[in-house]
């Protein structure tokens, strides 16, 4: 896991605070990782497969040469990663898969606050609830390596939040702007710093608004609108020399979603996000950097169908999610041993209904519970030990969490034993997460395996969906109650040939995953939703297996300039040999990188290969190879102590009209966009 | 000045609540939350018709009578109360059917099933006949049988044995988004004014959402005579609220369809049918 938090401190600016800040920036350190840095020289021996940061951090222009386009939205951050790939909807709100699984095998946090999308159809990730003007970093982390962050199975992205340091620093202030003509995207941001040695205060403030965007080729592509705003304020206090109080507040709101690849829009999705948290440099003597944090989240989402000309039913659909939870955790340095202790726990309640409106007047309305009222606990202990053995190191790290959940409504429990009569309202669950990771180092080559287990409950669709459309495969989901815990046996292994100016990366990762959950077609039973092309019910398949092969590399000819490289090959089957939906075919992207006094320029390509592996059996649709080029420039210009950026480009340079494995219903992606940013900061 | 208003106001206020109690208690049964749908006043007695309902309509109802003695204010159950409903037709008349009248919290409960609703020229009348203090009374009231405001919960029709039967829905009376207890009665009609309960038929039935493409529900259970309350029992689970199309198919002791048929992509709807609102 590791997450290379250390070079990020670095660029993040606590140079000042060596000792007591790392801890202060948030969530991750608390995973102990600042413990290694302090004992390695930076960038040494750092796991490169299993663990990937993004630094997103847009109030630093220092960055901003690194970042195709500075202002752009989260997903897109997400979509450069080398992990991450996206699942779209539309253009906004994309859903975030990792090793070829989506939101319920994720643990997608904020800065370690656990939160839940509040849509029965996922038009709500995570992801879309914050933005890049919150987030420092937003780190990912494979398989059991994210098991700090919950259970999971395919690996856990934490979004880090970012905030001032307590530096002398005094007002700050910073203000950005972009433009993109492909759907005439509008971006405005600003914040506000004050910051002291023992005080700090930020705000910021930034908004979007798009239109419908085109395809390639030019055409229109229908509801792919969007609007956004989002608002954050920060707060530290410095209580004595070793115990800082932190607190934070996010609003996130969106408004008039459009989603061309589903049946409706999204008129409001509005989550408040709040935390508190308190750090102590040590605890009892033994420990360090202890760090507690309370946390408090509400999601509000409602679709909208009323844009749409021709719906045969026209129907609301609201639903909320609202989670509270905490957690606290240690390090602890013992010789060789770097230990990590945490405690977590969080209660949810999920409740989604739906009201369908029949054209003949006078009818009553049809009502029912899509998430009936869901409560969720859970409550789980995490450790680690990473062992210093030499260069070389062992992880040993290990998760137990208690997992309850409870159908609290009545009507919906009664709802559900339609399919099961004998249905318990509460199931609780143990879940189990072990993993063992060795990382060696034989002169310039870096070769790191591990193999971990790990488990998960069903999701609250999963586990109690009622009648849930999936526009993907055309069917209405109904959840099981009954199900059993998905568990994964995975392993992972790396090779890195590392040389000064040159290092190139193989990589392999193999999930083997039972009782994995997943919809089984029941043709005895009726559709709910109008055109739906039946009924899927969640079972436990006896088992899948998916795999990640990927090469990366990277050529600097210069100084100046550098060549990076990557390409990828995804594999998913289940016990049947049938082919499972949403892994991505042979995937390829390269850019030339050019950086010098303030400039940069850059040129990229991007493809993937045909989609011949589909799932035909899950409604997927095989897609044509495709490729795609684009061009950015940037500049920096330093006027006195204030900082102006530039940074301009073209994206899907030959307007290229394509369609990505990951597209629901084979909407087509954006065609030729050219943008503009332009950020100035007041330091 | 404004204290005045107040004033008024609350008197006002005060006067619309104690009426409106007063009223509730004249008009239902406390201790059974009925309604009280009739009075009618005689000179010792009064004789009041209660339901569970607001008002009497067409289907399976059932009626509470309490023969309330005047000098003692005494609910009466010593009365040897018996009824029958007549539809006065003009040119001739018909009956309902219906069970005897039995006590039960110091009340004659029973039902009728009403297969049709009254108009100006058509109407119900109620036949009572009952035993005070050794008079035999006999008497006829007109009462009122409207249809639900849509849906159809009796069914009157001539079946392919050429039998005249009556079809009524009992249960749900309250239908939840579950697996409901479904319960009908069968008749057959003996002849104008005599039915009598048919055994051991049964009813294939299929729930549908005509307004949701004809949506239909898992785990139903088609209803099966039970020779115990004398009707047919089975399983019936609506998935949401709204408008259900209860559809039927009859079939008799040796398992030939007398009314109804399969719903199809073709044919929607069965011509047997009970429809639940909710």
């Amino acid at each position: 896991m590791n997450r290379k938090s250390v070079s990020l401190q670095k660029e993040s600016s606590m140079k000042n605070f060596s000792q007591l800040l790392p801890a202060m920036t948030g969530v991750f350190m608390v995973c102990g990782f600042s413990i290694q840095a302090q004992e390695q020289p930076q960038d040494s021996v750092q796991p490169v497969n299993l663990s990937e940061v993004i630094v997103v951090s847009s109030r630093k222009q220092l960055n901003h040469h690194q970042n195709k386009k500075p202002l752009s939205g989260l997903d897109q951050y997400l979509e450069s990663s080398r992990n991450v790939s996206m699942i779209k909807r539309g253009s906004y709100a994309w859903e975030p898969a990792m090793n070829g699984m989506t939101s319920e095998r994720l643990a997608v946090t904020i800065d370690g606050m656990q939160i839940f999308g509040a849509c029965t159809d996922k038009m709500d990730p995570v992801t879309s609830y914050v933005d890049v003007s919150n987030l420092e970093t937003i780190e990912i982390s494979s398989g059991q390596g994210g098991a700090a962050f919950g259970n999971t199975i395919g690996g856990a992205i934490n979004l880090k939040l970012s905030h001032p340091n307590f530096r002398k620093k005094g007002w700050s202030g910073n203000l950005g702007s972009s433009f993109e003509t492909n759907s005439s995207l509008r971006i405005f941001n600003g914040g506000v710093n004050y910051a002291q040695q023992k005080f700090f205060f930020s705000a910021d403030g930034l908004y979007r608004k798009a239109g419908n965007y085109k395809a390639g080729g030019g055409k229109e592509v229908e509801f792919s609108q969007f609007e956004k705003f989002n608002i954050s304020v920060n707060s530290g206090l410095r209580v004595s020399d070793s115990q800082t109080i932190l607190g934070s507040l996010i609003l996130d709101e969106a408004v008039d979603v459009g989603y061309p690849a589903l049946p409706m829009d999204v008129s409001l999705a509005r989550a408040v996000i709040a935390s508190a948290s308190f750090l102590q440099d040590t605890l009892f003597g033994t420990f360090n950097k202890w760090e507690s944090k309370f946390y408090f989240n509400t999601i509000k989402h409602v679709m909208d169908d009323s844009k749409r000309p021709d719906v045969p039913v026209r129907m609301d659909m609201p639903g909320e999610s609202e989670t509270f939870g905490f957690y606290s955790q240690a390090g602890a340095q013992m010789g060789k041993h770097a230990f990590l202790f945490k405690l977590d726990g969080y209660h949810n309640r999920s409740y989604a209904e739906m009201t369908m409106y029949a054209p003949n007047p006078g009818e009553i309305p049809m009502f029912m519970l899509t998430w009936p009222d869901v409560r969720t606990e859970n409550v789980g202990i995490f450790s680690e030990d990473r062992i210093a053995v030499g260069a070389n190191f062992i992880k040993l790290s290990a998760r137990l969490s208690v997992h309850k959940n409870r159908v609290a409504d009545e009507f919906g429990r009664n709802s559900l034993t339609i399919f099961y009569p004998e249905m318990n309202a509460e199931k609780t669950r143990f879940l189990k997460s072990a993993s063992v990771q060795y990382h060696k180092m034989l002169n310039d080559f870096h070769l790191e395996g591990g193999v971990s287990y790990g488990e998960r409950a069903p999701s609250v669709s999963e586990g109690f969906g009622f009648y849930l459309f999936n526009s993907f495969d055309k069917y209405d989901y109904i959840g099981n109650p009954t199900l059993k815990t998905e568990a994964s046996y995975d392993v992972n292994i790396s090779a890195t040939y590392k040389r000064p100016l040159f290092d190139i990366t193989l990589e392999g990762k193999v999930f083997h995953i039972t009782d994995y959950i997943i919809g089984e077609v029941r043709p005895e039973l009726s559709a709910m939703t109008i055109g739906a092309a039946g009924v899927k019910v969640y079972r436990n398949l006896d088992y899948v297996r998916l795999m990640n092969f990927s090469v990366s590399g990277k050529y600097a000819f210069t100084h100046h300039l550098t060549f990076n490289g990557r390409i990828s090959y995804q594999y998913g089957k289940d016990h049947d040999n049938n082919n499972l939906p949403l892994i991505s075919p042979v995937n390829y992207r390269a850019a030339l990188d050019f950086y010098k006094n303030h400039f940069s320029a850059s040129i990229f390509a991007e493809g993937a290969g045909a989609h011949r592996a589909f799932a035909a059996s899950y409604g997927e649709e095989g897609v044509p190879a495709y490729a795609l080029a684009g061009i950015n420039i940037g500049k920096r210009f330093i006027l006195k102590d204030n900082d102006l950026y530039l940074k301009t480009g073209v994206e899907n340079l030959f307007d290229t009209y394509y369609v990505s494995y990951a597209d629901w219903n084979s909407i087509p992606r954006m065609g030729r966009n050219f943008y503009v940013t332009i950020s100035y900061s007041i330091n | 000045m404004n204290l005045k208003y107040i004033i008024s106001l609350l008197l006002i206020g005060f006067i619309i609540t104690s009426c409106s109690k007063d009223e509730g208690e004249n008009n239902t049964n406390p201790a059974l939350e009925l309604n009280k749908i009739y009075t009618f006043d005689r000179d010792t007695h009064v004789i009041e018709v209660y339901s569970e309902n607001q008002r009497i309509e067409t289907g399976y109802n059932e009626l509470y009578l309490r023969f309330l003695d005047k000098s003692n204010n005494v609910s009466r159950t010593d009365v040897n109360a018996q009824w029958e409903p007549v539809m006065q037709m003009g040119s001739m008349v018909h009956g309902a059917p219906h069970g005897n009248l039995y006590v039960e919290n110091n009340l004659y409960k029973g039902f009728i099933v009403f297969q049709m609703a009254g108009d100006e020229h058509h109407f119900w009348e109620l036949h009572l006949s009952y035993i005070i203090d050794g008079t035999t009374y006999e008497l006829i009231e007109k009462i009122a049988v409207t249809n639900p405001l849509r849906d159809v919960k009796v069914q009157s029709f001539t079946g392919s044995d050429e039998v005249r039967y009556v079809l009524a829905l009992k249960e749900p009376k309250a239908p939840k988004v579950a697996i409901n207890n479904m319960e009908a009665s069968l008749y057959k009609m003996d002849d104008m004014m005599n039915f009598s309960v048919v055994q051991d038929f049964s009813i294939n039935i299929d729930p549908r959402m005509p307004s949701m493409g004809n949506h239909s529900s898992p785990n139903n259970e088609d209803l099966r005579y039970d020779s115990v309350s004398k009707t047919y029992k089975g399983k019936l689970s609506l998935t949401m609220t709204g408008f259900w199309r209860i559809n039927m198919k009859l079939n008799n002791n040796y398992g030939d369809v007398i009314k109804g048929e399969d719903v199809t992509d073709s044919h929607q709807q069965s011509s047997l049918y009970f429809e639940i609102e909710f």
